[in-house]
């Protein structure tokens, strides 16, 4: 596999782009329950947090800090960006396809329908190492749902 | 600050290294002539792990295929053929580091030493305080008032053993600060080697900064106050000539594996007047003289600590890793890898957005140099890399503490050894030279 299935476009863009990124400029909407989780890999550093507003049984908003490799920063911003406007139920629906096809060692392939953008991870898959990476700050998003729902 | 030295030499009648040599070096490691990623083999991570020459692999085979037996015990032929070789490597690490015989002890790796230390000091204290054991134990015995000290530079092995130590004892922690390039703070250091200081722990060569410490200035600190040396000589012991005597340090350790040895064996060395009435670590058999439903009596150094059955295979593979090292002349493999040293960091200093750690080119290091690249995570330099076959570390090193002082999280870390050239060197710098402009840093 060539080091461009991995780093798809879409990966090296929505590192630099970092969507939902700036949690704590960010407030949470008026009458929202909200709920936090700090991840962190201690492994390379890459560190994550992030903050769920549900509303009403839907994701309001989904904001982060973090500081990490481009895979990391990436996939919090593609989850930022797909998260807003799910119900929650859809959103962690998402979250176990997402970790399915991560887990898989590139066994599962990921439906576009389904994931959407989070689908270009799909090749981190083969790279046992990078997995905690790409999961980071979808881990965050399950704790955080847990402590809002 | 000293500029690049050339290292004592005992081999003079030999010439330098150069790269054919190190292309014949490389024939006795097969493990490097493959493709990975479609590129050949650039392996940069000997400071993490280091590859095995077919005379380490063969000893450990053979061993196994004409000697396996339990040592120390049974009167066949085959446990005293075993015994014999299992002690003969320990003569032959005693040999290559100036110590006596009964001053190695095996452990598992050099983290297993330190721990060893951490815990046999504070069973002294331990004994000392129930008036048990040699006399000359209340001398190394911890508590409250006591400090250990540390630097800022420690692997992560050296630096927890001696804070869980000053929390079972009572002692308290303390470090020797570096500066911004890496250099331990000496003018501090008289001052933190104090009175109070019972045992200073150190490391010889950074693994992350390849900043050789002034091992003899440190001990003669520690010395004065009547303090414990331990040395960390991992990043040193494969790379250059250790004689522990002529440092005088009072303990040292390494692990096989980084000097071309199997995993799963590390040496301990420690003077003997120490290890002779230290307690020990771990107990059980094979280190006991007699023993009751009640008590037991305990062996001397280095049996003492050597409980259980041992790593016998690795043991005698480390020992054909020190002749490898020894018949190459450790001296001249010091100068090689300086070499390359100097041009890795030569050659990050002239690529833009690159930040080297510790010393700058033309200053002293060892054949290794980490580095930041503005804008690109360690973690994907370290794919780039992979991508073209060049095998590197990232991450924090296992020193945490010494990434946050200098304002990182992670870094990346090229590290050579006797089988790399100068074309590894060059190939790998080409490389980082593109890695910005991939991730649009």
């Amino acid at each position: 596999m060539s080091l461009d299935q991995l780093y798809q476009q879409i990966i090296l863009d929505h590192s630099k782009a970092r969507h939902g990124s700036g949690l704590s400029e960010t407030a949470a909407p008026d009458g929202a329950s909200t709920g936090q989780s700090h991840q962190l890999n201690p492994v390379c550093g890459d560190e994550v947090t992030l903050r769920v507003a549900v509303d009403h049984g839907t994701v309001a908003q989904l904001a982060w800090d973090g500081a990490g490799c481009s895979i990391s920063m990436a996939s919090a911003s593609v989850l930022s960006e797909m998260a807003e406007g799910m119900s929650v139920e859809e959103l962690r629906s998402v979250i176990g396809n997402f970790r399915e096809v991560l887990r898989s060692r590139g066994k599962v392939h990921a439906d576009p329908e389904v994931l959407g953008d989070a689908a270009a991870f799909e090749g981190v898959a083969r790279y046992a190492a990078r997995v905690k990476c790409a999961m980071i700050s979808w881990v965050a998003a399950e704790d955080a749902l847990n402590q809002a729902a | 600050m000293a500029v690049v030295s050339t290292p004592p030499t005992l081999s003079r009648a030999l010439p330098a290294m150069d790269n054919a040599e190190v292309l014949r070096i490389r024939n006795d490691f097969p493990v490097l002539d493959q493709l990975v990623n479609g590129r050949p083999l650039v392996y940069l991570d000997s400071g993490a792990t280091s590859q095995n020459p077919l005379s380490v692999i063969e000893a450990e085979q053979e061993f196994y295929e004409q000697r396996n037996a339990a040592v120390h015990r049974g009167a066949h032929h085959l446990a005293v053929e075993a015994t014999e070789v299992f002690e003969d490597a320990r003569q032959t690490v005693a040999d290559f580091i100036g110590a006596q015989y009964e001053e190695i002890v095996w452990t598992s790796n050099a983290t297993e030493g330190l721990n060893l230390i951490s815990y046999a000091l504070s069973n002294a204290s331990l004994w000392a305080a129930q008036g048990r054991g040699d006399a000359r134990l209340r001398d190394l015995a911890l508590g409250p008032g006591d400090e250990i000290v540390v630097t800022e530079m420690e692997h992560h092995a050296n630096l927890i053993p001696w804070q869980e130590l000053a929390y079972r004892t009572g002692a308290r922690l303390r470090h020797i600060p570096i500066d911004d390039s890496g250099s331990l703070r000496m003018d501090q250091a008289a001052e933190i080697v104090g009175e109070r200081t019972r045992l200073l722990a150190f490391t010889h060569a950074s693994n992350v900064l390849g900043t050789i410490n002034p091992v003899s200035h440190l001990v003669a600190l520690a010395h004065r106050v009547g303090a414990l040396v331990v040395l960390d000589a991992c990043q040193s012991a494969p790379h250059l000539s250790l004689d522990v005597k002529q440092l005088d340090v009072d303990f040292a350790v390494f692990s096989g594996h980084k000097m071309l040895g199997p995993t799963g064996i590390g040496v301990l060395y420690g003077k003997q007047e120490l290890l002779d009435v230290l307690p020990p670590y771990q107990t059980g058999g094979s280190m006991i003289t007699t023993v009751t439903m009640e008590r037991a009596e305990y062996l001397p150094s280095p049996q003492r600590f050597e409980a259980g059955t041992q790593k016998i295979s690795q043991a005698v593979a480390l020992a054909a890793a020190v002749n490898y090292l020894t018949e190459t002349g450790i001296d001249r493999v010091h100068r090689w890898e300086s070499e390359l040293g100097q041009r890795m960091v030569a050659g990050l200093e002239g690529i833009d957005g690159v930040r080297v750690l510790g010393p700058a080119a033309g200053m002293d290091r060892i054949g290794l140099a980490a580095f930041d690249v503005a804008g690109v995570h360690a973690h994907d330099v370290g794919q780039f890399l992979d991508a073209r076959g060049i095998a590197v570390r990232v991450g924090h090193h296992c020193a945490q503490p010494l990434h946050r002082r200098l304002g990182l999280t992670a870094t990346t870390r090229a590290s050579a050894y006797l089988y790399n050239t100068t074309d590894d060197v060059d190939e790998f710098l080409d490389a980082v030279s593109g890695v910005r402009a991939y991730f649009r840093a």
